[in-house]
């Protein structure tokens, strides 16, 4: 990425964050509420305090992860949404694997806990990725219907062979070992997924960037022809496109067992996998910057609760400040090339 | 004839008022004192769903409106909450950004989390809606809970004189104690007007499923079913359908007559409002229980108001027998009692308290004229 093309990128994002804002100052209005106010307790929610910023930061947590399952692929010219479906074959893929690896001491463990989350996700959207390119089947409705299997999958196996009949409040399944589980980083209310999520989108942005194999996919991702022109073995770009996406989310659900929950239930389907989605967008399927948006969408969830409790705003009104903010980005995408500005002189 | 002291009447005027207005300022003082007296509280509200629901969370917001009015207190209210770790992020929000002392979490399944949050904040209280609570929990937090049965039997008088087919139903969501207790409730006030009015009880397995609510609701009208009543998260698709078919229903957890203007009956209401002592204690530091249950006697359920086609003399006759339960002349499980499968579950002369948990709780059967099976395995 030249400089000129960052400081487009940088103009255009700041620009579409400021009007969504706006326009949400608009909304604020309209409810009868000062703009100005509601701005402060969004930053506050959001940024304001230690517990506000720790707040913000497991939310972004499994955002980052998530949206790599769609990041990944757009580079390849895929358009995956299966991120909510993979995250839960992680999830159950670590209990299960909890379950049967109860022996094992910690750290391996852990390591290979994890591992399994992220196969189990990583083949689930690799399914996506070979109906692709052997059977032609559109990647966006495959993955958004095995988002619908896997969360039946769950369903199934929580209220029956897998279910756990000492928690009663709601079907669960059995619970992984306390030894296996890796819960808050030292000294803060954060868990490891964070830094999960960060080192997962940091590595993915140098495979991106800094290797042939990531070159080659931008290549695949811009012009389909081009790339079997010149070579490159397709197919197998795709598979492994989806696979690491799909293990993006499927180690979130990984993160979600053993540093959240300890076992799999329908906390499991809470839409991270959908909002991942819009963070890649916004991020422009850049793996760094989508760690970036991740802090922001997690301070706007954050901050949603306080938002409703100081104003009584509905739960919906972040969802109307998201809404803003993904139309400003799309509308922004059409800017680009076209600022003076950056123009090349 | 002593010389009396001749008041004029602008000194009188002049007295009287600085007398009065002596009174008045004295009076706001006093007031002002005993404002100042009533520490200032946040109480913090969250719900799993939307407050608006014609239902559960609704009637919780009810309550929260209520207990805004108390002295000193305010409140803050969340709504659409999981009930994973996020409950408690924003419980802890609560305490940490709005200052809240009590926090009220109203779904059956945050009462794990409550007792996590609980343990680390001794001096916030937390009241419950599960009546979960039991020896060992913190002594911060609560359950309490409303027994629902007996504004069922109300609503179960209403049908029995209102039914015209002696036909009515009963749609639970789970195969639980308390729903099938506010079944029998409802069938044996149904049966207390007419002994050979039936019921058909249908268990959807779900706590919210319009769909499956909504095919149930006209499968039990094409039978004959001329008075409904939903024990689900949000009764308005029963209603709303039942309006529209032009039956009778009955409404649950919240008002809902405004839904069916026409066939209306009235409705089992919790008042969670109650909760308000647990606020009041905390804030003076008085004496609470840990784990309450109660019915009209202790102002727990109360009944929604009367729908039009209600006549005079079963409305008279429905608050007599509410006085019953407030004055505990009147007991809702009397002997002689069968199941609907005949088996014999109170003798002649057995009587039930009111408020016996243990009887209650375990409660696995549908009285007799119940047309329906509970689902359980015996």
């Amino acid at each position: 990425m030249t400089l000129r093309s960052s400081v487009e990128t940088a103009a255009i994002s700041t620009a579409a964050v400021l009007v969504a804002l706006l326009l949400f100052g608009g909304f604020a209005v309209v409810r009868g509420l000062d703009p100005l106010e509601v701005y402060r307790v969004l930053y506050l929610g959001a940024f304001g305090s230690w517990f506000a910023v720790q707040n913000t930061l497991t939310q972004a947590a499994p955002l980052m992860l998530t949206a790599l399952c769609t990041a990944v692929p757009a580079r390849a010219g895929l358009l995956v949404i299966g991120g909510e479906g993979a995250l839960v074959m992680g999830g159950l893929a670590t209990v299960l694997a909890g379950v049967l690896l109860a022996n094992v001491p910690g750290p391996p463990g852990i390591a290979l806990l994890c591992a399994t989350g992220a196969v189990a996700g990583g083949l689930w959207v690799g399914v996506a990725g070979a109906l692709r390119h052997w059977r032609g089947v559109n990647e966006t409705i495959s993955t958004l219907l095995l988002n619908y299997i896997a969360i039946a999958v769950l369903n199934h196996l929580i209220t029956g062979p897998i279910r756990d009949f000492d928690q009663v409040l709601k079907p669960a399944s059995w619970s992984v070992g306390e030894h296996l589980r890796i819960g808050d980083v030292p000294g803060t209310s954060i868990h490891w997924g964070l830094v999960f999520g960060v080192a997962a989108c940091a590595l993915l942005w140098v495979l991106m960037r800094g290797t042939t194999f990531g070159f080659a996919v931008d290549i695949l991702g811009g012009n389909v022809r081009a790339a079997r022109m010149a070579g490159l073995p397709i197919g197998a770009m795709v598979l492994v496109a989806c696979f690491l996406g799909g293990a993006a989310a499927g180690l979130a659900g990984a993160v979600e067992v053993i540093a959240v929950h300890g076992f799999a239930s329908s906390s499991l389907v809470v839409g991270y996998g959908y909002a991942g989605i819009l963070v890649a967008f916004l991020a422009r399927q850049n793996p760094l910057a989508i760690a970036f948006v991740s802090v922001l969408l997690g301070g706007i969830s954050a901050s949603g609760g306080l938002l409703q409790r100081r104003f009584g705003l509905p739960d919906a009104a972040t969802l109307v400040l998201r809404g803003f903010l993904f139309v400003a980005v799309l509308a922004g995408s059409t800017l680009y090339g076209r600022l003076r500005i950056v123009r090349r002189p | 004839m002593t010389d009396h002291p001749k008041l004029t009447r602008r000194q009188l005027l002049a007295t009287a008022g600085g007398v009065i207005a002596t009174g008045v300022v004295s009076d706001l003082v006093s007031r002002r004192e005993a404002r100042a007296a009533v520490k200032p509280i946040t109480v913090g509200f969250i719900y799993v769903g939307p407050r608006n629901d014609y239902g559960w969370n609704q009637a919780h917001a009810v309550a929260a409106k209520k207990i805004a009015r108390l002295e000193g207190v305010k409140i803050v209210e969340q709504e659409n909450v999981p009930e994973t770790v996020e409950v408690e992020k924003v419980m802890e929000g609560m305490i940490h950004q709005d200052g809240a002392k009590v926090v009220f979490a109203t779904s059956f399944g945050y009462w794990p989390h409550i007792l996590k949050v609980a343990r680390k904040y001794p001096d916030v209280l937390f009241p419950h809606i599960g009546a979960l609570w039991k020896e060992g929990d913190p002594k911060n937090t609560i359950g309490y809970r409303g027994y629902m049965e007996e504004p069922h039997y109300l609503c179960g008088v209403a049908a029995g004189h209102m039914t015209k087919t002696g036909k009515i139903g009963f749609l639970g969501s789970k195969p639980l104690f308390f729903i099938f207790n506010n079944c029998n409730g409802f069938i044996l006030g149904a049966r207390s007007v007419n002994p050979k009015i039936t019921c058909q009880v249908v268990i959807t397995g779900d706590w919210n499923n319009p769909v499956r609510e909504a095919e149930v609701t006209n499968s039990l009208i094409d039978q004959g079913v001329d008075v409904i009543v939903a024990n689900v998260d949000s009764a308005k698709v029963v209603v709303e359908n039942s309006e529209r078919r032009g039956i009778y229903t009955c409404g649950y957890h919240t008002d809902l007559s405004e839904l069916a203007p026409r066939g209306f009956l009235t409705g089992a209401e919790w008042n969670w409002a109650a909760g308000g002592q647990f606020v009041k204690a905390w804030q003076t530091g008085g004496p609470y229980t840990n784990l309450l249950r109660g019915g009209f006697r202790q102002d727990m359920v109360a009944i929604s108001p009367f729908g039009k086609a209600v006549p005079e003399d079963v409305r008279a006759k429905i608050f007599r027998i509410r006085q019953g339960f407030v004055d505990d002349s009147f007991k809702l499980y009397r002997g002689p009692l069968k199941d609907n499968e005949g088996n014999v579950v109170l003798k002649e002369g057995q009587v039930i308290a009111n408020d016996d948990n243990k009887f209650k709780l375990a409660v696995n059967f549908l009285v007799e004229g119940a047309i329906g099976k509970t689902g359980l395995k015996k």
